[in-house]
């Protein structure tokens, strides 16, 4: 952070949670830095969060423990900036950018206010280069296109961390070769989780390509709130002025969600659902709407956020409201990952809004989005029946019934499973898909037009 | 002393305190700062004077000064809004673009309508005309589809003292009004009008004619007419903002006004990149021409999204006066209203439900009655309308907090969307057990030019849907091989309507868009081979010999066929098909 100017106050009346109600100040600007410093030494940061004539509310990021109120408070008379170079690829920092790599602190010649500027809707590119994952559940059904957010809903314990480190690890443009960067960032996970993302990444040698800020699960729930915005910055930063190609990781957002909540308590806001702040939704669309692409210019910040629905929830405001602010989403689920099926993606509730503008004649392949259509209303079905069968038996299912319940046994076990180092092409995951709608009368085909299936249904195809 | 600036005092987010300002009126706007960020005030205790204020405020302190306009929020109005893309004040998002590059800067302001181009104006009346507020004095070609009318402003009225035929920018005098006080009042082609105060009219009529959308479960069972007014909740993933980017796509009205309010930026971005490139069906121009976009994505200041729907609306009023009929979308009326919950926290207001204000349900009815058909001011007889479909985004899918079950008492139309048919993949996802329609009765006579028994036919696919639901709970418990075939039948019907009739597909290049006759058409084919099936199935028929024709599919198909004559075509095909069952399994029909 900048060097010592601005005025320093010892004039803290009260300590609340992480706020800070600092008296005789004389207009402090909303939102300013604030750099405090304990009697013991250790120095934190804050921001001005309610500003009056003679006095200011400062939240601050970091260990409440130790506040007093002889604390000394440095208003610097600036917006929380953040060094950006090309140097911060490669590197590992806490969530308030101090390097835990121990390497020197980052510098670079642009500083960027770290609550960012909204790109002009009128500027935006809508984003359409398909992203192959090599993994069926999201290239087959949920296609992630460049520019796009696309988070995972998943639960405690399920394989979403795996997952997403096999999307950083096999994410390709096809037909592309093009300047490729992870931004990771921590909010609140456990060490283990952390270490199983370095290890993937130094593996495959993704970590040079990756800047990852963390804030784990025992460091201040506080600096989560700076954390994301952080590397969000970094990610536009990389990808709209060096024009690279970007996918931030931002996990656990639930963790976000909550220590936003527990500012919002300390301040004593009127809270709406289970406690969160009615501006939840704006505070992520904050974080989330940094993604996309500009136009005009070459690089893309695609965004896949991780949260852990508290008991699997999806109406709780943190899943809620994130899913009307990405484009889709993918869920984990807890019945398929104990059926040993990975990646656990339930399909049917997941969703990728902007897949339509990635696939289909020219992009991907001209059945992709009935294929995908078929698929989704022939498991539905599939899932209908074993549900009919828990009831009544196997034996009281009509001979269609049947033949639905088998597509979706075999829709679980060939189509959503696959192995954590298996890269599937498009080809393949469609191959599959059709081999899959070959189990069903082809009358029932209904969401497919005749001439794809007359192209592709291997009734017609001669291998 | 009145004072035209005053100190700021607080800051806390959007809302700025200030004192000095002693003149401030509620609405007026304000400069905030150094940086004249704008704002409104909201509240006025004693010397303190709250304000709203539409961008974001870090960095500004206690101390600066502000000033005020003295005038409320207004919008502009004129030649140049057709196509354009604007924020929630109306400021035109590509002239920021062009100015501070690709992202968003403070403080900026632009006009929100070009002044420098020069429309073709061609007069309507001449001098010595006898003139009122609402008359048309002239016009010019906007663009192809949209001929601009240039009204005299409601307030002004008496004799037409000049007027010009020419090339003028919007604000050259193109007239002059003599008044009946003796005094001269210049006309521009631009007018402002403040954006919160409804635009005055004649009087209301009653809608009688339906607002075509192509899109068959809207039109066919739960229409909207022409000045009516359509909420569409539903959970994230249901698909409300494709169907309303269908709607305001495909549906008949002449102009377009989209309103993406706390939206995504990357589906507006969507929707203002391939509008351009999309069509009208009706006239084959671009549909851009007839559109304009206020697009106040999700993570612009959150107070100028409280604005952008009156600034969409009063758009909406302008080309009402001028005789249109006017389609707004508002996507989604849910982040407005928390947009007002935002500020009635921040000014300490006592919350209702779920922290919204009391006054919400106040507001959305404002909302919605600013819609509807209407006989416009001006001295010869002339009708326009406003159309509103409102998204309602209710959290956790629960249509019983406060945005979806106020919306609800002031619509006549509800499309319902379902979490369980997004699933499947069924879109438009509208629920047709639980949406509703309040104009039917109104619109018979529309449909009876395609087929005097619409309304019969609609009813009776209604009613067996709904028979077929509860059909399915029952085979949910004992499954369907163990239901009567009669059953049987009517959820093989009930499958048949709902794949080939509800279900759409608005990527499909003949599916995404219906035309009217051809909904009536094919509804009418369902029910008449439900009635011809029905017979062999009482004398007998098992149900999986019916499921063996062919027909069916050349039925469900239809959706995507051009052109009607491939329905009698489906008709001889199954009625072939059930003469030969009948007379295999010797039934005289």
């Amino acid at each position: 952070m900048s060097e010592k100017a601005g005025l320093i106050y010892k004039t803290t009346r009260e300590i609340r949670g992480p706020l800070l109600v600092v008296e005789d100040v004389k207009g402090a600007a909303y939102n300013e830095l604030v750099e405090i410093k304990l009697s013991d030494g250790t120095e934190m940061i804050g921001n001005v969060l309610d500003t009056f004539s003679d006095r200011a509310i400062v939240q601050v990021f970091g260990r409440t423990e130790g506040l007093e109120l002889g604390v000394s408070v440095r208003f610097t008379g600036e917006l929380i900036q953040i060094p950006l170079s090309d140097d911060l690829i490669g590197r590992v920092f806490d969530g308030s950018l101090r390097p835990l790599d121990h390497m020197p602190d980052p510098l670079g010649a642009e500083r960027r206010e770290i609550f960012g500027s909204v790109i002009n809707p009128a500027a935006r590119e809508p984003p359409s280069e398909f992203i192959q994952t090599g993994v069926s559940t999201i290239d087959g059904m949920n296609s992630l296109v460049r520019g796009q957010k696309l988070p995972f809903f998943s639960e405690a314990g399920l394989s979403h961390n795996i997952a997403a480190a096999q999307v950083a690890r096999q994410a390709t443009v096809l037909g592309k070769e093009e300047d490729f960067a992870v931004v990771f960032c921590a909010m609140g996970i456990k060490h283990e989780e952390y270490e199983f993302f370095r290890r993937e990444f130094e593996k495959t040698g993704a970590l040079e390509r990756c800047v990852m800020v963390l804030n784990l699960a025992d460091d201040p729930i506080i600096e989560r709130i700076v954390a994301p915005r952080i590397a969000q910055t970094i990610a536009e930063y990389l990808a709209f002025d060096l024009e690279m190609h970007i996918l931030t990781i931002l996990t656990d957002m639930t963790n976000y969600g909550e220590a936003l909540r527990s500012i919002s308590v300390a301040k004593e806001e009127v809270p709406t659902r289970k406690g969160y702040p009615g501006y939840l939704y704006t505070d992520l669309a904050t974080i989330y709407e940094r993604a996309g692409k500009v136009k005009g210019r070459k690089g893309s910040v695609t965004l896949m956020p991780i949260l852990t629905m508290p008991g699997g929830d999806i109406t709780h405001p943190i899943p809620d409201l994130s899913g009307y602010i990405t484009e889709g989403q993918l869920i984990f689920d807890r019945d398929l990952s104990f059926r040993g099926i990975y990646p656990p993606v339930n399909v049917l509730p997941s969703l990728s809004r902007l897949m339509k503008d990635g696939i289909g004649s020219g992009k991907t392949r001209e059945d992709h989005s009935e294929v995908s259509n078929q698929l989704y209303m022939s498991y539905a079905e599939g899932v209908k029946a074993r549900g009919l069968v828990r009831i009544i038996g196997e034996v009281g299912l009509s001979e269609r019934e049947r033949k639905y319940l088998h597509f979706a046994e075999e829709f679980e076990n060939r189509f959503v499973n696959q192995g954590v180092y298996e890269n599937r092409n498009l080809e393949r995951t469609l191959g599959i898909a059709w081999d899959l709608l070959s189990l069903l009368p082809e009358d029932d085909l209904i969401r497919v037009r005749e001439e794809y299936t007359k192209k592709y249904h291997p009734n017609y195809v001669k291998s | 002393m009145s004072s035209t600036q005053g100190r700021i005092k607080r800051i806390n987010g959007s809302l700025v305190v200030a004192e000095g300002l002693s003149d401030a009126k509620i609405g007026d706007v304000i400069h905030i700062g150094s940086l004249k960020l704008i704002g409104e005030v909201v509240r006025i205790a004693g010397k303190d004077v709250s304000i709203q204020c539409y961008e974001d405020t870090s960095g500004i302190r206690p101390g600066e000064p502000i000033f005020t306009t003295e005038l409320p929020l207004v919008a502009e109005l004129g030649p140049g809004l057709m196509g354009g893309i604007f924020d929630g004040l109306e400021f035109s998002e590509t002239e920021i673009w062009n100015l501070v590059g690709p992202f968003m800067k403070r403080g900026v302001k632009v006009n929100p309508l070009n002044r420098k181009k020069k429309w073709d104006f061609t007069p309507k009346v001449k001098k010595g005309d006898k003139v009122i507020g609402g008359d048309i004095i002239g016009s010019v070609q906007e663009t192809s589809v949209i001929e601009h009318r240039i009204l005299i402003p409601p307030t002004i009225g008496g004799k037409i003292f000049d007027i010009k035929k020419g090339d003028y920018t919007i604000t050259d005098n193109i007239a002059t009004v003599q008044m009946s006080n003796g005094k001269k009042k210049d006309i521009t082609m631009m007018q402002v009008w403040p954006v919160r105060i409804p635009r005055p009219y004649k009087s209301r009529i009653p809608s009688t004619e339906p607002l075509i959308t192509g899109q068959r479960v809207v039109d066919s069972f739960f229409p909207i007419a022409k000045g009516g007014a359509a909420a569409i909740p539903g959970g994230f993933g249901t698909g409300k903002t494709v169907t309303l980017h269908q709607l305001a796509k495909w549906s008949e009205a002449q102009i377009i006004i989209y309103i993406g309010c706390g939206e995504r930026g990357n589906e507006m971005a969507d929707v203002v990149t391939h509008f351009p490139t999309l069509k009208d069906p009706r006239t084959g121009k671009q549909l851009i021409e007839r559109s304009i976009f206020i697009a106040n994505v999700s993570n612009l200041p959150v107070s100028a999204r409280e604005a952008s729907i009156y600034m969409g609306v009063t758009m909406g009023e302008y080309f009402r006066d001028q005789g249109y009929d006017v389609a707004i979308m508002a996507d989604s009326t849910s982040r407005w209203a928390e947009a007002l919950r935002d500020i009635s926290g921040r000014l300490e207001e006592i919350p209702a439900e779920r922290g919204y204000p009391a006054y919400l349900a106040e507001r959305i009815a404002e909302f919605y009655e600013r819609g509807g058909t209407v006989i416009t001011l001006g001295s010869k007889q002339r009708v326009g309308s406003i159309t509103i479909m409102g998204a309602v985004s209710p959290p956790g899918g629960d249509f019983s907090e406060p945005v979806t079950s106020i919306s609800l008492r002031f619509v006549g139309t509800l499309w319902a969307l379902d979490t369980n048919l997004a699933f499947r993949r069924h879109f438009p996802a509208i629920n047709w057990l639980m949406s509703f329609s309040r104009y039917t009765d109104l619109l018979v006579d529309y449909w009876s030019k395609f087929d005097p028994d619409w309304l019969k036919f609609r009813d009776r696919a209604l009613a067996l849907l709904e028979e077929a639901s509860k059909i399915e709970e029952t085979a949910r418990i004992i499954g369907e091989k163990a239901l009567p075939d009669e059953q049987r039948l009517v959820l093989l019907i009930s499958e048949m309507i709902r794949e080939g009739f509800l279900v759409q597909n608005a990527y499909h290049e003949v599916d995404a868009f219906c035309e009217a006759e051809k909904q009536a058409k094919i509804l009418r084919l369902f029910i008449e081979f439900y009635e011809m099936i029905n017979p062999l199935i009482k004398a007998g028929v098992p149900i999986d010999k019916i499921r063996e024709f062919s027909s069916i599919v050349e039925i469900m198909r239809l959706k995507e066929r051009k052109g009607l004559e491939w329905i009698d075509k489906a008709k001889e095909k199954a009625e072939s098909e059930v003469d030969e069952l009948a007379k295999q399994y010797e039934i005289l029909s």
